[in-house]
């Protein structure tokens, strides 16, 4: 192999160092800086560290209703949108992976083609069909809007995954008088729980990030989701800093603890789902 | 008269139940894109084609009259312009970016312990939503913020710069941060990929005497071109729909030094009240997206 100290090798733990502050520095200053107090945020120079390590940050958030608000609509929001996205899409990976059916391939194509449709071009129709059903400013309306855009994934990330377990799996239910529904439900879904898991995580994170649908078919405060939460908070509180910080942490918490949880099936998943359907 | 639906089902032959039971797993599937996305794709072109649209309850046909009108609007062809400037800056950087931490993480240099960690810190960018991104860099990019603050004091430059507030800089400053906020998804996919080419093909082009660029420009690149393709394509869709980005910084400004195809539409429609101007712009974009999305579906098919 390569001696230590070549010359290669210098250069690659350089760039290693570079690349490691370039990803986290912008993270660690916002961990920091919703830990010190708003006045200290622009004190000269800036420092990383806060001197007077603050909680109160959080404090206010927590003690704002309005605010736990937002994420209590966020987590309901995208608890309920994951839940139906799965079903469905549990059904639907069923039937592309076990079933052979004339409209198989269109339907797989239309599906993966979904995948790449920009949500403004829906937004001004989905306002309309919201306002006349008289959906504004409901979950409803962000609930039926973000299946829509979590659906695809789940469907291909679904489907992917029932195609690596063996067929003999649920046809032995069938041979032995079973229906297909209880095939699937009985055998399939309890072995691909790591499947659904992220599957499930995914769908969860894209809802959870949604910003432009929320913005657009909500208009009361208690009916804002965490992403407009922040922005709200930026146009209100004359640059309360350290709370925006504080805020963006919890709000990206469900998405770190998640990540770490399911870190292995999210990133194949993942890249499954979107290289190689 | 009702029977059970189980008793009901007996009635209906193998045959024909064998052909309907994928369609019953897929109706609500079905169900749920025709109505949720095909029928306001739909719904949208109608809209562009008619004058005022939503505001009035009875909208009088004009044909494409609002593309006329789109496609001699100056503030158009800026969003147009920004979007390619913006997307095409994306979809590069994030690919240099992203397969230089590939490269880097898959050297023997270090130790495996090392790169999982090491793997996880630069997967961070990834694990933020915009809103949250925006925020922080405008935190980082504030006139008295730390990078002014660095950029001065290394005598880089001489006074602060507002980033995000002068039209000279607020293009590259969206462009920066969304190229931070987006190489991961390349880093990771590229890193499985260089994991798949085996240690054989470069152990022989050693024994041939091939320098270390010959054999990534030989063998890793063209293993990884599959790769690189379809995730450049995806990359190129998605970062040509930036709203949230954008929004959350500058909003289109100042004076649509930012404005995008999207803020642009959005700004038409719920700002303007504009609804049948926007919804040709919506379409204008949608169309965009699915020429795109039909090479990568291309694509796709010639590599399966």
């Amino acid at each position: 192999m390569a001696k230590p100290f070549s010359f290669l090798n210098i250069i690659t733990y350089l760039g290693l160092a570079i690349g490691l502050v370039y990803a986290c520095f912008p993270v660690l200053w916002m961990l920091f800086s919703s830990l010190k107090s708003n006045r200290e945020i622009f004190s000269l120079p800036p420092e990383l560290f806060p001197k007077e390590y603050t909680l109160k940050a959080y404090y206010s958030i927590f003690s704002s209703p309005m605010k736990v608000r937002f994420f209590l609509n966020s987590y309901l929001v995208a608890t309920v949108v994951t839940l139906l996205t799965l079903f469905v899409a549990i059904l639907a990976g069923y039937s592309f992976s076990r079933h052979s059916f004339k409209l198989k391939k269109p339907l797989n194509l239309f599906i993966i083609s979904t995948q790449t449709v920009p949500p403004i071009s829906l937004l001004i129709p989905y306002f309309g069909i919201v306002v006349a059903f008289r959906m504004y400013d409901t979950y409803f309306a962000l609930i039926f809007t973000y299946m829509v855009f979590t659906l695809p994934y789940a469907i291909l990330l679904m489907t992917g995954y029932f195609n690596t377990l063996p067929k003999e799996l649920d046809e032995a239910v069938i041979i032995d008088g079973g229906s297909s529904f209880t095939a699937l439900w009985r055998v399939l879904v309890p072995v691909s729980i790591p499947g659904i898991v992220a599957t499930g995580v995914y769908t969860f994170l894209l809802s959870w990030n949604e910003f432009l649908f929320a913005l657009t078919l909500t208009k009361s405060t208690e009916m804002r989701t965490v992403p407009i939460g922040i922005q709200l908070l930026m146009g209100q509180h004359s640059y309360e800093w350290n709370e925006m910080m504080a805020m963006s942490i919890l709000g990206s918490f469900p998405i770190l603890i998640m990540y770490m949880v399911a870190q292995r099936y999210f990133l194949e998943g993942l890249t499954a789902g979107s290289v190689k359907n | 008269m009702f029977l059970p639906i189980k008793e009901s089902i007996q009635f209906i032959s193998y045959d024909t139940k064998r052909a309907i039971t994928p369609y019953l797993y897929m109706a609500p599937t079905i169900t749920l894109l025709t109505s949720l996305m095909l029928l306001p794709m739909i719904v949208v072109f109608r809209y562009s084609l008619f004058d005022n649209v939503i505001m009035n309850k009875n909208p009088t046909f004009v044909g494409l009259e609002n593309y006329q009108k789109l496609f001699s609007n100056a503030t158009f062809w800026i969003s147009l312009e920004n979007t390619l400037y913006f997307t095409f800056m994306s979809v590069i950087f994030h690919l240099l970016i992203g397969m230089t931490f590939a490269l880097m993480l898959n050297s023997k240099v270090i130790n495996s312990t090392i790169k999982t960690i090491l793997r996880v810190f630069y997967i961070m960018p990834w694990l933020f939503t915009a809103v949250i991104i925006a925020i922080i860099w405008r935190l980082l990019l504030d006139p008295s913020g730390v990078i002014n603050y660095l950029l001065i004091d290394f005598g880089i430059t001489e006074n602060n710069i507002e980033w995000f507030s002068s039209s000279a800089t607020a293009i590259h400053a969206v462009t920066f941060v969304n190229i931070w906020a987006g190489y991961p998804l390349y880093m990771v996919s590229l890193l499985a990929g260089l994991q798949g080419v085996s240690t054989e093909l470069y152990e022989a082009a050693s024994i041939d005497g091939s320098n270390e660029f010959q054999k990534f420009w030989y063998i890793t690149i063209p293993h990884l071109k599959p790769i690189i393709i379809s995730i450049a394509m995806l990359d190129f869709i998605w970062t040509m729909q930036v709203f949230p980005l954008v929004w959350m910084t500058t909003g289109g400004g100042p004076i649509h030094a930012t404005e995008m195809l999207s803020t642009f539409t959005y700004k038409l429609a719920f700002s303007s009240y504009k609804f049948s101007l926007a919804s040709a712009s919506a379409v204008i974009i949608l169309l965009l997206s699915m020429s795109v999305t039909y090479f990568y579906i291309k694509y796709q098919k010639s590599v399966d």
